[in-house]
């Protein structure tokens, strides 16, 4: 029994999942604000705390950003009648927020999020075929959806659930077949290791530019995120799969869709924008024992990387018309996958040459 | 009619200007909100919101110039509310004296349910006196149902002032120019 | 107002119908139709005398607009709304028609003799037709002269429409709408006449609005025949007056205000109630007489507002005797029966036709008494006497007499009498039984009293002899001392909130409405004596009024042939 390592992982998960968690409010907010900015208008900006909200300059000011907003949010969420409508199937139907809420948290167990403080890894599992792992993970999160549509008994759920899957399954092919490329390149499956390769030959998006669109246009699908949104769209399937739900379960929903969202954003991050390092400044090497604080940078490089992507999402959500799910079906099948698969041959042929 | 198809480029067929367009467009709007050259939110409650004539607010009875109430319970109001928000009590024999001379006739008791109002201004139309009239008032709250039904008392307060053709007086004034028969009021 | 038909009296009974007289007619053409119309036709009195234009225009479904003019008053023709464009054959000098190339008559327009491009309007209430007579009531000359007459009668007339009772029935209103102009070009001062003058102790009158038709004064004359009202003073202030203040205090003059076609004439008791439009109008009939005026009951949101003469000329034309008209105020009275008493105690309706049902199976035959009272309708008396012949009951009504008048009054106060007659419940001379059922009582031979709708204490069986009954059951609307002593309690509904028939003094059938609905627990009478009839003899089946009339019908052989749907808003005659 190691406990050491048994201790230190705990921790790791603990630390992860929190300031995951806190990451999944403050996304919610910031989609809010981002939003209402780019709607010409502002956003939540009334709640106020009663002691912070009288501090004068700064207590105005984090009223006006919506600081307080996803507190407000959770005690709503808390505090709002949860209840089950009559004509659903009992168990499925409170087991699927938690279903759909899982994988994206245990998607992040294997991505680094740091490169090491003092003499622990930043990363909660160092699985050596992380990748696998992830992509095993992420197929998972189709039931939580699948299952909220089934047990909801009704009509629009029904089919936000359906549309719902069959989209996630064709987009999770595309999104396997992008990344190979990437590996064959690195030669490895570890994400350490990408990163490390990455921190001596530049980022990976230089070498699998193809790769990158694909990927990010899968995780759009697979996160259910506009432009690809039919399974939630509120202007046509009423909630979509979620529509009957209340309360804490849909807030589950809320927080798996952000911890999707992010946990897709750390895997963009990591396979081809070099994860937690920066190409100057030594900055894309492991710190030496002692220099805890780079190691702290690298874990903040980090997450304002993948705050940019979250960015991306919220952006584009707002640029984009829905598509329609013919087209959506089309994309998936006849456009990505063909070009993911080019994408792969046409590394393996040049990497091939390469190493001749 | 024929729609005619554009052809597009293979440029154009790549997506990648119109996905550079929305983001320009969305970008500019993102900078203008966050540097406040877009000011379109109001901040309700601290800005009050400025209602333009001839709004539609809540329905109030108003007075004439010399305070008489204008109403002369012809129930046409009662009649025509589409949501039959409006009761009239008639005079009847009450012995109910007009407030107002020469017009022999004034409500008893005048009811409007404000919670079943749709603030349609049919009333306001159809009303042949004048007395009824759809003022500012559009945030109506009560604690209680039988709060927001207001009664004569309650409408007449709120209404005002609407100073307009005195009808009942003019003719009153003027059937005492006329000398052939004695008028009692 | 509808034109007044050939009247032929229908029977109930097979009796050989008396052929009609061979009726003969005139070939006319209405706005170009070809139509024939009887040569004559009855007047007010129901003498026959020649057609007019007017009834020959109602005869071909075109209404013309009038105001002096009234089917049952005498014609007057002071209005000129009735004005009509016409023509008639032109006749050549050998007396022959002047024919057209295509051999038709040529018609020769009406027209001033000294103005021949003016057509000259005939008032169609009092112009004769002549054959071969060609009107015109949508022509263009038409409309012009109806907007003229209505213009110079809107010259004075006040613009009072929003405190006016007439509202919503005024005929000024509805023709100025139809046949007036638009725009007014008066700008002077109107001439002012006195307002809200105390015509009479039910009537008000507002000289500005009156038209000066004179239908008040023809009917107040004629048909009233009290010769109270004449107009005075000259020209443009001409008034209607009374010749002495007070004098117009007659039985009728709530009458005038029915006809009166604008708000001149108006009733203290309906002043400002509220307006008619508002009012739900049931079909229905007065109960306070042995007359049966029809009525219209004017009622909204079950409160009854005010009652109007409906016409049935077998019975009362289109008049109503003031009393009649305004006994409606007791429907709602605070003292009105609602609730079901079982021995003083609230109670309800399963429970007390229960033990009522109980009681009576067991009674030995002869030991029951029914007092009905002929205010019940017919349905409920068959009913009872269904009862009292299970029961070998004694029965009886109890008598009303007043004064009558040669109008439309009657001396019988009971409306129902026929009807208690004909179901068998009470004899030619009503109240004939009471004084044995009252002995009955005494001596301890009737045990049980059934009382509906009447107050026996006040009819030979007093309060100790109704001490010594065994049971005591009573149905009626308004509490009196025989609802006091009643065991069995159980409150009846006024005629405005049931439906049933009345058979008048003179033998004629009429059905009457529901208008409201009843106070309380309150249930119409002929429902529970249905449910009580029915425990009794096991019989099911009529559960609604048209049934059980149908039913009622076949038992009692007055009403043979008779069914509901086919009673009509007039009635029908029975034989008795």
């Amino acid at each position: 029994m190691d406990w050491n390592f048994l201790i230190f992982a705990v921790l790791k998960i603990a630390a992860v999942l929190g300031v995951l968690m806190t990451m999944v409010a403050y996304a919610v907010l910031a989609e809010r604000k981002i939003s209402a900015f780019i709607q010409d208008r502002v956003g939540p900006n009334r709640v106020s705390l009663p002691l912070i909200g009288s501090i004068p300059i700064i207590g105005p000011l984090l009223t006006r950003w919506g600081i307080w907003q996803p507190l407000a949010d959770g005690v709503k969420s808390f505090l709002k009648e949860d209840f089950t409508p009559s004509h659903v199937r009992k168990i499925y139907f409170w087991l699927a927020p938690a279903i759909a809420l899982v994988p994206a948290f245990l998607v992040v167990a294997v991505i680094p999020f740091g490169s090491t403080l003092g003499a622990q890894k930043m990363v909660i599992a160092d699985l050596n075929v992380g990748i696998l792992y992830t992509f095993g993970i992420v197929s998972l999160g189709v039931y939580g959806i699948v299952l909220a549509g089934y047990a909801s008994n009704s009509k629009f759920p029904f089919l936000g659930g359906i549309r719902s899957s069959a989209q996630m399954i064709s987009y999770e092919i595309a999104m396997g077949l992008s990344v190979i490329p990437v590996f064959l390149i690195a030669g490895d499956l570890n994400l350490g290791g990408i990163i490390d390769y990455q921190a001596q030959h530049g980022w990976m998006i230089l070498y699998a530019p193809l790769s990158f669109p694909i990927f990010l246009v899968s995780a759009f699908a697979e996160t259910n995120r506009l432009p690809f949104d039919l399974p939630e769209s509120e202007t046509e399937l009423v909630g979509g799969y979620h529509t009957e739900y209340s309360s804490m379960k849909f807030a589950l929903f809320f927080m798996g869709e952000y911890a999707n969202m992010l946990a897709g954003s750390a895997m963009m991050v990591t396979l081809f924008f070099g994860g937690w390092t920066l190409p100057f400044a030594g900055l894309d090497t492991a710190p030496a024992l002692g220099e805890w604080w780079k190691g702290l940078l690298h874990i903040g490089i980090f997450i304002a990387k993948m705050l940019c992507f979250m960015g991306l999402f919220i952006w584009v959500r707002w640029m984009l018309p829905r598509f329609r799910y013919d087209q959506l079906m089309d994309l998936g099948w006849r456009r990505m996958i063909p070009l993911a698969l080019a994408n792969i041959i046409i590394t393996a042929v040049v990497v091939m040459l390469m190493n001749s | 009619m024929i729609v005619k198809r554009t052809q597009l480029t293979w440029w154009e067929r790549l997506y990648l200007p119109a996905l550079i367009g929305g983001f320009k467009v969305t970008l500019r709007h993102f900078k203008n909100t966050i540097t406040g050259r877009t000011r379109v939110t109001q901040q309700y409650p601290e800005e009050p919101t400025k209602v333009p004539p001839g709004y539609r607010g809540a329905p109030y009875l108003v007075r004439d110039q010399d305070g008489d109430t204008k109403c002369v319970s012809c129930q046409l109001c009662e009649f025509i509310c589409p949501p039959k928000a409006i009761k009239i009590i008639p005079p009847g024999d009450s012995g109910l004296q007009s407030d107002r001379a020469n017009a022999e006739k004034m409500p008893r008791e005048f009811e409007i349910n404000m919670l079943r109002c749709i603030f349609c201004g049919f009333c306001q139309e159809v009303c042949p006196e004048e007395a009824i009239f759809l003022k500012q008032d559009f945030s109506l709250t009560g604690l209680a149902r039988g709060e927001m039904v207001f009664n004569k008392e309650k409408l007449l307060s709120l209404g005002g002032t609407h100073a307009g053709i005195q009808k009942w007086k003019h003719k009153l004034d003027e059937a005492e120019e006329q000398e052939t028969f004695p008028i009692q009021t | 107002m509808s034109a007044p038909a050939i009247t032929e009296t229908k029977s109930a009974t097979p009796v050989a119908p008396a052929a009609p007289p061979p009726v003969e007619k005139i070939k006319i053409k209405v706005d170009g139709r070809e139509i024939e119309v009887p040569k004559m036709m009855p007047d007010w009195q129901g003498r026959l005398q020649p057609t007019t234009m007017l009834q020959a225009c109602q005869l071909a479904a075109q209404e013309v607009p009038h105001y002096c003019y009234h089917p049952k008053l005498p014609i007057a023709g002071n209005c000129r709304m009735c004005l009509v464009e016409f023509g008639t054959p032109m006749m050549g000098p050998d007396r022959k028609p002047v024919l057209n190339e295509d051999g038709s008559t040529k018609i020769a327009k009406s027209v001033l003799p000294y103005e021949p491009t003016t057509p000259r309007g005939a008032i169609a209430c009092a112009t004769p037709i002549s054959p071969g007579m060609e009107i015109y009531p949508s022509s263009p000359a038409t409309k012009q002269m109806r907007e003229a007459v209505l213009e110079s009668l809107l010259i004075n007339h006040p613009l009072d429409c929003p405190i006016c009772d007439q509202a919503g029935e005024c005929k000024l209103q509805e023709y100025s709408v139809e046949h007036g102009q638009a725009q007014s070009s008066f700008v002077e001062a109107k001439v002012h006449k006195p307002k809200a003058v105390d015509l009479g102790p039910r009537i008000v009158l507002d000289d500005e609005r009156c038209i000066l038709c004179t239908r008040c004064i023809r009917f107040t004359k004629d048909i009233a025949g009290d010769d109270a009202l004449g107009i005075v003073n000259r020209g443009s202030y001409n008034t209607i007056a009374a010749w002495k203040p007070g004098a117009f205090d007659n039985n009728y003059t709530l009458n005038t205000v029915d006809i009166c076609p604008v708000g001149a004439l108006t009733s203290k008791d309906f002043r400002f109630q509220m307006r008619v439009w508002f009012l739900k109008e049931t079909k229905s009939l007065c109960t306070s007489c042995g007359t049966g005026c029809n009525t219209v009951i004017g009622s909204r949101e079950e409160k009854v507002y005010r009652y109007e003469p409906r016409q049935n000329d077998a019975v009362n034309s289109t008049w109503m005797c003031d009393s009649g008209r305004l006994n409606y105020k007791w429907i709602n009275r605070d003292d009105r029966l609602k609730d079901v008493l079982v021995s003083g105690a609230k109670s309800t309706w399963t429970t007390a036709i229960k033990e009522i049902s109980g009681k009576l199976v067991k009674a030995p035959q002869g030991s029951v008494a029914i007092v009905a009272s002929a205010r019940q309708t017919t349905e409920e008396l068959y009913l009872l006497k269904k009862l009292a012949s299970k029961l070998g009951a004694l029965t009886d009504s109890v008598p009303r007499e007043g004064e009558g008048d040669k109008l439309l009054v009657n001396a019988d106060k009971n409306p129902n009498s026929n009807g208690a007659r004909l179901t068998g419940i009470a004899f030619t001379e009503m109240g004939i039984n009471l004084p044995k059922i009252a002995d009955g009582i005494r001596a301890g031979r009737i045990q049980t009293l059934i009382v509906f709708g009447e107050d026996v204490t006040k009819c030979g069986i007093g309060a100790d002899v109704l001490a010594k009954l065994d049971t005591l059951i009573v149905s009626d609307i308004l509490p009196n001392e025989t609802t006091r002593k009643a065991h069995y309690l159980l409150p009846g509904c006024a005629h405005v909130e049931k439906r049933g028939t009345f058979v008048n003094v003179k033998g004629r059938l009429q059905k009457f409405m529901k208008a409201v609905e009843p106070k309380g627990d309150a249930r119409p009478e002929w429902e529970f004596l249905h449910d009580l009839v029915e425990n009794l003899t096991g019989k099911n089946g009529y559960a609604s009024i048209e049934g059980l009339f149908n039913q009622m019908a076949k038992d009692v052989p007055a009403f043979a042939g008779l069914e509901w749907g086919k009673l009509g808003d007039t009635g029908v005659t029975v034989k008795f």
